[in-house]
């Protein structure tokens, strides 16, 4: 049975003969009894504290749990992931652009902003902006403000996502071939043209996979809301659960979580795996030179330099002095760091 | 007094670098646990036994995609409330070993995935050579190929060590007050004039801790860099 399913790697061990198999069938035995085991002494632990009786179940399936608590918390989520990922796209793209930029003021500016937000927890920009926003609010006369909580979740989750964003452009851009910076200077653009017309679009389009897993991200850190009492997900659960009935409230909701992110997951691997195939067909060598493939290297390294955190690898590696050097379009056209106009 | 006065009585009167310090010990005792957990599950993942494989991806998928606030919540509100498992009779003490858990639970994911990361970076062809060579399985593994992971895998292990820093600030949803995000926001329900200048305080308090690790395990992960 078990050599039906393939290892997932082979570095360290080679298809197992019969001996191996054999002892793998007694491991997969015995593991099996102990998971067993386990599944079993829990089950019995929470009996004995009556966590399985029925009354506390059936919050799993009365109507009431999921029209007035988890589909309005779900929806909440959703919405506030979703603002959260198109306004920290907006954002990186602003800032990524910037750190690219030809002034040496405008990199250093936008390269400390990515650097803060990138290291501030997410959480005390959400506790300070909850708490920041009604003076603001009062302050502008709004009579009738958006939730303080919403915007504070959705501000912070963009300042944070927005900045990973920033870098993926920015490490987008470096990634591409130098041949695209040097084309788009031969055919007479200026290098704020071939930036906008050349270099970010495919370092856009390379970024797809890694924006779905910023997703993730974002919908992951939507749930920080319950701390500062937004209606999200976690929120309503816990608020449905009250004391008794807290652990199956919990329990669906963090399926629902795991559920959905999985399944992003899963997009985005899957996207990504599409975008590095179309290199996979040529010959590495030749395949370096055509234009079909600029995206999906990119897209290769950008979603080797991007962990599950949403965290690049790629973060601390260029030190923001030195950017230009990284830069195919700056170096090719002989460009130092100070501000040069091409024109 | 002035404004910079009046910050300065509020700082004088709280205590800003004890929350961080709080907040640096809950980083050491997770990333011990997270450590073990994530190198044990690391090791079913990549082992030829089925069984184990199977529980440690579960493992893994579970804690990489459940929020971290429900993590916290439900060693909060599950764990010890409505299952009553006690780790302390100090209220204090219980709180801050049910986050150290919660926190090393998930972050133990992140470092199998490193872990697992890192073994996928050295090629088959090393595996290979150090069996043409007549290497057993165990010289094979500690000379050749686990050294090598090791190596890929800082990166990985040193943004894994970044998220949790800030992350210990998430301990609040189980209640432990005397960290920097608890403390934050103490602060700013008693002195809310001076909501920005203490966000600041904590914000630049994070730049001063997350830069420097950052860099530091970015060199030594070029350092350790295997050049292929």
């Amino acid at each position: 049975m078990s050599a039906q399913v393939a290892a997932p790697h082979s570095v360290l061990f080679d298809a197992p003969g019969p001996k191996m198999r054999r002892t793998i069938g007694f491991v997969n035995l015995g593991g099996g009894l102990v998971i067993l085991a386990i599944i079993a002494w829990a089950g019995w632990r929470l009996d004995q504290v009556g966590q399985l009786s029925a009354y506390r179940w059936s919050v799993v399936i009365e109507r009431d749990t999921w029209v007035y608590y988890l589909l309005p918390g779900l929806l909440h989520t959703l919405e506030a992931a979703a603002i959260a990922v198109v306004g920290a796209i907006l954002f990186g793209l602003v800032f990524g652009v910037g750190r690219l930029s030809q002034n040496a003021l405008v990199r250093l500016v936008t390269g400390a902003v990515v650097e803060f937000f990138r290291a501030v927890p997410v959480l005390l920009m959400m506790i300070f902006l909850w708490y920041f926003l009604p003076g603001i609010y009062s302050g502008l006369g709004w009579v009738h403000p958006p939730d303080p909580s919403f915007v504070a979740v959705v501000i912070a989750l963009i300042l944070y996502n927005g900045s990973v964003c920033a870098d993926l452009i920015r490490t987008g851009v470096h990634n591409l071939p130098s041949g695209q910076g040097e084309a788009a200077a031969a055919i007479g653009l200026t290098p704020r043209q071939a930036l906008s017309s050349v270099l970010v679009p495919q370092a856009l389009l390379a970024m797809l996979p890694a924006l779905i897993a910023q997703l993730v991200v974002a919908l992951k850190d939507s749930a920080l809301g319950q701390i500062i009492a937004y209606s999200e997900l976690l929120n309503e659960a816990v608020l449905r659960g009250g004391i008794i009935r807290v652990l199956p409230s919990l329990v669906v909701a963090a399926a629902m979580f795991i559920i959905i992110n999985y399944t992003l997951g899963k997009l985005g691997e899957y996207v990504g795996s599409r975008m590095r195939s179309r290199t996979s067909q040529l010959d590495p060598e030749t395949a370096e030179d055509l234009p079909m493939n600029v995206t999906a290297k990119a897209a290769a390294t950008i979603i080797e330099s991007v962990d599950q955190d949403g965290y690049s690898q790629a973060e601390w590696r260029d030190e923001p002095w030195q950017d230009w050097r990284g830069d195919p379009l700056r170096s090719h056209l002989r460009l130092g760091p100070e501000k040069t106009d091409a024109n | 007094m002035g404004f910079l006065g009046g910050y300065g009585q509020v700082l004088a009167e709280s205590s800003v670098l004890g929350a961080f310090w709080v907040n640096i010990t809950l980083t050491f005792w997770s990333a011990i646990i997270s450590l073990v957990l994530g190198t044990v599950a690391a090791a079913m993942r990549i082992s030829p036994f089925t069984s184990l494989r199977a529980v440690s991806t579960l493992f893994v998928n579970i804690f990489r995609d459940i929020p971290l606030t429900v993590v916290m919540v439900m060693m909060s509100l599950v764990v010890s409330m409505a299952l009553g498992v006690q780790f302390s009779n100090d209220l204090n003490m219980d709180a801050y070993v049910l986050a150290v858990i919660g926190l090393g639970l998930y972050h133990s994911a992140f470092v199998a995935e490193a872990l697992r990361s890192g073994v996928n970076t050295v090629p088959l062809g090393q595996a290979e050579a150090a069996r043409a060579i007549g290497l057993t399985f165990s010289q094979s593994a500690s000379l050749v190929v686990l050294p090598q992971a090791f190596r890929g895998a800082i990166a990985p292990l040193g943004n894994t060590l970044i998220a949790l820093i800030k992350n210990t600030t998430v301990a609040t949803a189980v209640g432990v007050a005397a960290q920097t995000s608890g403390l934050m926001k103490g602060m700013i329900e008693i002195h809310a004039n001076y909501v920005f200048a203490i966000f600041m305080t904590f914000a630049l308090g994070y730049v001063i801790i997350v830069i420097p690790v950052g860099l530091a395990t970015t060199a030594l992960s070029r350092r350790l860099a295997v050049k292929r």
